[in-house]
């Protein structure tokens, strides 16, 4: 597999009137070709800023990318002008947004916001950019294309709408797509629809993802690998059977062991206690250390660094280092490694 | 959970006018009992009517047709002060949103100690103040809490609030209407944990509205699924996950996806198709085994039927 693009010590700030807010606390991470990177974290754990960073389309000034890179293609994206920004943008890395009733143009027709990008970004005229805008409709499987092309956003409903956001993003045949919470704003069966398409589209033009999700099933389904954030940094990061079925970041086990399995009935939700640190002041050491059972004396003081738990899987938390305590996972979260759901809802669906 | 009912809803209708003549039938005939001491779970898409049927429930909103029974008595139609006193006292709500749920300008004292002035509950400011510390304390936040406004509060903290409000007139019926939607996955946990220790100290009822499917299987004793202002299958939890009959809660139960990727990789979806119901009579809610409803034919019945002893050999 090749690079497709290198995320190296990433930090981003905002200032605010309280002060610096530490949104993204050195992130490192690499997405290969065809790959789906799938992104999980808490709101502010820095998820969304990191996706938007490599797209450039923080609010400046208010925010400052500190230090770090963002290699595509080995070039350094936080060195290009705005010029050469919008170039790339939409055109070798597009995004799909969480909302589609605000993402969209409610005064512009839907074949319009599509052919915007193909006139622009591949210098076609307006008729072969109409023709593919169709082939798009048709392919996001939006039915009469030729009618619906000349609709506007509100005759659409909203999962209509995010498969023509889907459309739009796809249309000059992107090398990495980011899609921030694509599915949140949707109903299950839509979300299913969508993530389906998302997938069947992703075999077809071979290009990579990185998706943006709180939804740990939607991880399961979507993911090849799976980066978990926490406090502007990646805790774990690892293929999907890694962070499911060997979890090794308390957070991770808190993660998992919050979501109910179809079986579990009496037993209390293995709840993760207190809130999320306030970014203004980050804690010491291991920013999740006030809200882990576990967390050593030098959680308070050092930052752990990552630990190397095979060549895919690695986690930051002292727990991995040699002198650590061995300490095993709660219960609750060792049931749910061995799988959700082997019991009772596969019968009911083969029906 | 006893087998003493607590709420009857017949027959539910909630029609909202669309402009000319045009009517929109949100909630378009809906029966379902709820047992004391249980927790009914409703799911559904949006717009299928489930958080109208509950916010008809508590008067929200008027009724269009049919009858919602709690204890006994009416909930709809004319009632005095002092019957709606008595009502609103049985009857408390959590809404999704704990952001705009709560009045920005209040403090969360004032907020909370809203129904125990509108009931009379405290005689003395003292007593007051010591009823919502008192409360706080229950819903896991600090009494120091009692003079902050909900802008300093974090998106759980507030959704505790909101549990604190709907029991400071010490309900017997709570409805939440998607509690924990709004909130992050470590923070749900904490709060369903809350409402599951709520439930067994205070043996309060709920319904729980929710489209987590996941979530409500948890906290639910029974669940109703609801479809374009219907329910179309009633059953208790474990038995809607094993045996889904109706085509509708099939596709619904198939679309979740779970957090077990190997589980995900095999997972096919099975889409809905309105078409393959027999129509030669309207639907309604039939039994299919004990406890298990499912809105169908006669001729339907006769197949689900089927299907399910079947299945069970």
């Amino acid at each position: 597999m090749s690079k497709l693009l290198e995320v190296k010590d990433l930090r981003v700030s905002f200032n605010t009137y309280n002060g610096e807010v530490q949104a993204v606390r050195g992130v490192s991470f690499e997405l290969n070709k065809g790959e789906t990177l799938a992104i999980v974290g808490e709101s502010g754990s820095g998820k969304s800023v990191t996706s938007n960073a490599l797209m450039r389309l923080l609010p400046e000034p208010q925010s400052i990318i500190k230090s770090g890179e963002i290699l595509f293609e080995g070039e350094d994206l936080i060195k290009k002008s705005k010029k050469d920004m919008q170039k790339i943008r939409g055109k070798d890395i597009s995004m799909v947004f969480q909302d589609p009733m605000s993402s969209l143009n409610p005064t512009m027709k839907i074949g319009n916001q599509i052919m915007e990008g193909l006139i622009k970004h591949q210098n076609m005229n307006k008729a072969d950019a109409k023709k593919r805008a169709l082939e798009l409709l048709e392919l996001v499987g939006i039915p009469q294309p030729a009618i619906r092309i000349n609709q506007f956003p509100h005759q659409f409903s909203g999962g209509m709408r995010q498969r023509v956001v889907v459309a739009i993003a796809l249309a000059c045949n992107p090398k990495i797509l980011i899609a921030d919470e694509p599915t949140t704003a949707l109903d299950v069966t839509i979300q299913a629809q969508i993530l389906e398409l998302m997938k069947d589209i992703q075999k077809k033009t071979e290009s990579a993802i990185i998706f943006i999700t709180h939804d740990l099933g939607v991880v399961a389904n979507v993911a090849d690998r799976v980066a978990v954030m926490y406090a502007g940094r990646i805790v774990e990061i690892g293929t999907v059977d890694d962070i499911f079925y060997n979890p090794k970041h308390p957070y991770t086990w808190g993660l998992i062991g919050s979501m109910p399995t179809l079986d579990s009935k009496d037993e209390e939700l293995f709840a993760i206690p207190g809130s999320p640190p306030n970014m203004l002041k980050p804690p010491v050491g291991d920013a999740f250390a006030p809200r882990n059972q576990f967390a050593l004396e030098i959680d308070t003081v050092m930052e752990p660094p990552m630990f190397k738990v095979s060549d895919t899987h690695y986690a930051a938390t002292w727990l991995l280092h040699e002198d650590a305590p061995k300490i095993e996972p709660p219960e609750a979260v060792k049931q749910r490694m061995l799988g959700f759901s082997k019991t009772g809802r596969k019968d009911g669906e083969k029906s | 959970m006893t087998n003493e009912k607590l709420l009857e809803v017949k027959n539910l209708q909630k029609h909202f006018s669309a402009g000319r003549d045009r009517i929109i039938k949100a909630v378009d005939g809906v029966s379902f009992d709820i047992f004391k001491g249980e927790t009914f779970g409703l799911v559904g898409e949006s717009g299928c009517g489930k958080s109208t049927t509950g916010r008809t429930i508590i008067r929200l909103y008027d009724a269009t047709g049919g009858e919602v029974k709690f204890e006994g008595e009416d909930v709809h139609g004319k009632k005095s002060n002092a019957e709606l006193r008595k009502f609103n006292r049985k009857m408390q709500m959590i809404f999704q949103d704990p952001h705009s749920s709560l009045n920005p300008r209040m403090t969360v004292l004032d907020i909370i100690a809203e129904g125990i002035d509108n009931h009379k509950l405290a005689k003395t400011p003292e007593e007051r103040r010591q009823r919502v510390e008192e409360l706080l304390e229950v819903v896991g936040l600090n009494k120091e809490h009692a003079t902050r406004f909900p802008h300093e509060f974090s998106g759980g903290q507030r959704q505790r609030i909101g549990i604190a409000r709907a029991l400071a007139v010490e309900p017997d019926f709570i409805i939440c209407d998607e509690p924990i939607s709004a909130l992050d996955v470590s923070i749900q946990a904490q709060v369903v944990n809350l409402l599951k220790k709520l439930q067994k100290e205070r043996g309060l009822t709920y319904l729980f509205i929710a489209h987590d499917l996941s979530m409500v299987k948890y906290i639910s004793d029974r669940i109703g699924v609801m479809y374009m202002g219907n329910m179309v299958e009633l059953a208790e939890a474990d038995e809607l996950y094993d045996n889904p009959l109706h085509p509708y809660t099939k596709s619904l139960l198939s679309a979740i996806p779970l957090p077990d990727p190997r589980y995900e990789r095999e997972r096919t979806r099975i889409a809905y198709d309105p078409t393959v119901h027999d129509t030669s009579e309207p639907a309604e809610l039939r039994e299919v085994t004990p406890g298990h409803f499912v809105r169908c034919t006669t001729k339907e019945l006769e197949k689900y039927k089927r299907e399910l002893s079947l299945k069970k050999k």
